[in-house]
């Protein structure tokens, strides 16, 4: 019975000037998602308001999945469009939509009517009063409440005339590509796919870096943060990952730096490379799963000595967050059953009894002079020798 | 150089075998059931299967029938023989070495208010008769010991177990997993009383999804899956065709020229053994000489994780297994080596190499140089 989508958005109504550019960003954002759906659509945006017309059969659980993946739709509203063939005709398909979508009617209601054509022969108020009562005749047991009604009816007077009463809750947050790019440290972890997906939610494009520790780290491993990445990627469209093989410049650290100090030390190192891909590749900030505390290289002090060695922003959002408050968001977006998978990352392979909690950033510098020039080399071999590839969801 | 050294989580297929199976599916790929005469061709292929196996096991072709594989084979004679004789009493005696295919087929029949006893093994990952004599009682239907270990090698006293079960009471029945001993001894049921006996395809260079269960006419069961009443109904579906007929190629072609493959596995063997020995702080697992499995060598490098072990040997062409393969995905140390009473620390530093006919002796020095290479750069490197 469905066969348009009112498409809602929140706070890109709010912009003022360059409004328009995020909005273009939407609609090219639906059309992305609606590729990976059966049928054909059509996407209008006039008036404010973003349509998804259906020209085809479609699923309709399908459609509205992929819609709930795109950042921007606050909500999705599954509208019912009739011909405009004069009031009682507009009557019949408005109790026939009650009927139809409400089996239970116990319920109170209100009709909320909107002319975008204002040479319709009634006002908003008579249409909303009349049609009101039409639904009251036809379904005597419900009752009408003006103030908080269970079910609000819209009526939209256009070229057609649009009814719709529900709302299915978007993702929110701001179109993927209206906010530059950013570079994501994606480790296989529960933490780092979160923290693209709530960046991307905020518009930000996403490339990843995964470090590669090949024999410490297996190629099941590589192909976990492949699939986080492809997850990651239904919400923040395609994905670059770059794999950089980093065994060298660990064994080397492992060679010349205290072991207490390791993982800190590798992490500085990851910042580094992070950076240098990141500006390459036009990205204007890093984004890192850390929270504060989690472990002994997420104190404040350790984040500040990791922190210190890059120039561009790093964003953090889950700074804040609780294991548990992560989870649940890994749960929501889909990327928890994967990392979970019980592959050794990296960052744990080496890592000493009782690393350094509270590191002295003088100190980790003048340990990482020992590194000297060798270190250099294998940092740009390492950038030299980096792999690429381009992640879809679909 | 690409060195397989994964011979018992899968074997190559034998070219003429998967020549065969392709031949199977384009041109004769009626079914069998059918009336007509592509069904009959196609269940030529089935009757010149089971007479290769039957003459093979030197048993009735009627007591052969095809699965698909180790693990189906495993859970029909468990749960097919528990259900079908639970009036004669309710227990139920394995090992505690055997493949998750029966452990698990066990546990599951626990909830069905079967009791089971797990059999100890030795040092070397052998069951002593004993326990097995101790453990038979008056309530006892069903035991269930392996052929050969998949994940050391060490070889189960069968013929002697069946012996012992039958001088007991002579209705107990005794299946046998065989799907690592299948295609590297002889067999013989009848004389070693062996009322039911699995095997797989894969593990002997026929294809995956393939496998028999051999069950004495004698015997009681009842089918685990239902529908067509294909297989005596014993094992309903349309029979796989050309995966049965690859599986009677690869078993012809084994035991073809099966003394002189074996002796030639166990030469690998022994080179490989010695060599190996020659690093330092380095056990052998389980037998290393002829009383162990032809193509099974468990080593355990003691101060290094066997993952990393495994994908340092992969970086240089050569593949082999942390334990077994079939467990290699849950990271739980091994429960046949912890079973062994081996060495906590040792328990995941152990690496399976497993060979087969296509393996060379180039090969085995190759791997052998490899790990002369990589172990002590890999215990220099180590968490601490």
């Amino acid at each position: 019975m469905f066969s348009v989508f009112l498409i809602k958005y929140a706070e890109i109504g709010v912009k003022g000037k360059n409004k328009y550019l995020f909005e273009d960003a939407l609609v090219h954002q639906v059309k992305y998602a609606l590729k990976r759906c059966e049928g054909e659509f059509k996407v209008t945006h006039t008036d404010g308001r973003i349509y998804v017309h259906a020209l085809s059969d479609f699923d309709f659980e399908e459609t509205v999945d992929n819609l709930k993946t795109v950042f921007g739709i606050s909500g999705i509203c599954p509208v019912v469009h009739v011909e405009d063939e004069g009031y009682e005709k507009l009557a019949k398909a408005l109790t026939d939509y009650v009927d139809k979508v409400y089996e239970d009617k116990n319920i109170t209601f209100k009709v909320h009517t909107r002319r975008a054509r204002k040479n319709y022969p009634m006002t908003s108020m008579e249409l909303s009063r009349e049609l009101g009562s039409a639904v009251l005749d036809a379904f005597p047991q419900m009752q009408v409440d003006v103030h908080r009604p269970d079910v609000m009816l819209h009526v939209e007077i256009r070229e057609k005339i649009y009814i719709y009463s529900m709302e299915i809750p978007g993702p929110g947050g701001m179109p993927v590509g209206s906010n530059g790019k950013a570079m994501l440290l994606l480790s296989g972890g529960i933490d780092s796919p979160v923290a693209g997906y709530m960046i991307a939610k905020r518009g930000v494009k996403i490339d990843a870096v995964y470090f590669h520790a090949p024999p410490y780290t297996s190629d099941r491993a590589k192909q976990k943060v492949v699939d986080l990445a492809r997850e990651v990627s239904r919400y923040a469209g395609a994905v670059y990952l770059h794999t950089i093989n980093f065994t060298d410049i660990q064994l080397h650290i492992y060679d010349q730096c205290p072991h207490e100090e390791l993982t800190i030390i590798m992490r500085r190192y990851m910042m580094r490379i992070a950076e240098m891909l990141a500006i390459k590749n036009d990205c204007l900030g890093l984004i890192t799963g850390e929270s504060i505390g989690q472990v002994a290289s997420q104190t404040v002090q350790s984040l500040a000595v990791t922190n210190e060695v890059c120039s561009l922003p790093v964003f953090r959002p889950l700074i804040g967050f609780d294991k548990m408050e992560i989870v649940s968001v890994a749960e929501k977006i889909g990327t928890y059953e994967t990392s979970i998978l019980p592959y050794e990352d990296c960052c744990t392979i080496f890592v000493a009894k009782h690393p350094v909690t509270k590191p002295n950033l003088n100190v980790i510098k003048r340990h990482e002079l020992k590194l000297g020039e060798k270190m250099e080399e294998l940092v740009q071999k390492a950038i030299d020798t980096d792999q690429v590839e381009v992640i879809r969801w679909k | 150089m690409e060195v397989y050294l994964d011979n018992s989580a899968t074997t190559r297929c034998f070219d003429k075998a998967a020549a065969l199976m392709t031949r199977i599916m384009c041109e004769d790929y009626g079914n069998p059931s059918s009336l007509h005469r592509k069904g009959v061709e196609a269940e030529k292929y089935i009757r010149y299967a089971k007479d290769v196996i039957a003459d093979n096991l030197k048993v009735n072709q009627k007591e052969i029938f095809f699965t698909s594989g180790g693990t189906e084979s495993d859970n029909l004679a468990l749960m097919g023989c528990a259900r079908a004789n639970c009036r004669s009493g309710r227990h139920l005696i394995t090992t505690q070495i055997e493949h998750p295919a029966v452990l698990q087929t066990m546990k599951h029949l626990e909830e069905e208010e079967f009791r089971v006893t797990y059999l100890p093994v030795d040092q070397k990952g052998c069951i002593r008769l004993e326990d097995l004599g101790r453990a038979i009682t008056g309530e006892t239907i069903l035991v269930s010991i392996m052929h050969t270990n998949n994940e050391v090698g060490s070889m189960q006293p069968v013929a002697k177990a069946g012996a012992l079960i039958k001088g007991i009471n002579p209705r107990i029945l005794f299946h046998v997993d065989a799907v690592q001993g299948y295609g590297k001894c002889r067999i013989y049921p009848k004389r070693m009383k062996i009322d039911l006996l699995s095997a797989s395809g894969h593990k002997i260079h026929g294809p995956k999804g393939t496998g028999f269960l051999y069950v004495d006419e004698k015997v009681k069961i009842k089918p685990i899956v239902f529908g067509g009443g294909q297989q005596n109904g014993i094992r309903s579906g349309t029979e796989n065709v050309p995966g049965i007929a690859g599986l009677a190629k690869a078993i012809e072609i084994i035991y073809g020229d099966l003394d002189r493959e074996v002796e030639k596995l166990y030469r690998l063997k022994r080179a490989f053994v010695s060599g190996v020995q020659k690093i330092d702080d380095v056990i052998v697992n389980g037998h290393s000489d002829e009383t162990g499995a032809p193509h099974i060598v468990s080593v355990s490098f003691k101060g290094v994780r066997s993952e990393v072990i495994l994908h340092a040997l992969e970086d240089k062409g050569v593949y082999v297994s942390a334990g077994s393969a079939c467990s290699a995905r849950k990271p739980q140390p091994s429960a046949t080596l912890r079973a062994m009473g081996i060495e906590p620390q040792l328990l995941g530093s152990t690496i399976r190499f497993s060979f087969s006919v296509f393996t060379t002796m180039e090969e085995i020095n190759y791997t052998l140089e490899m790990l002369y290479d990589i172990i002590p750069m890999l215990r220099k490197y180590t968490r601490q």
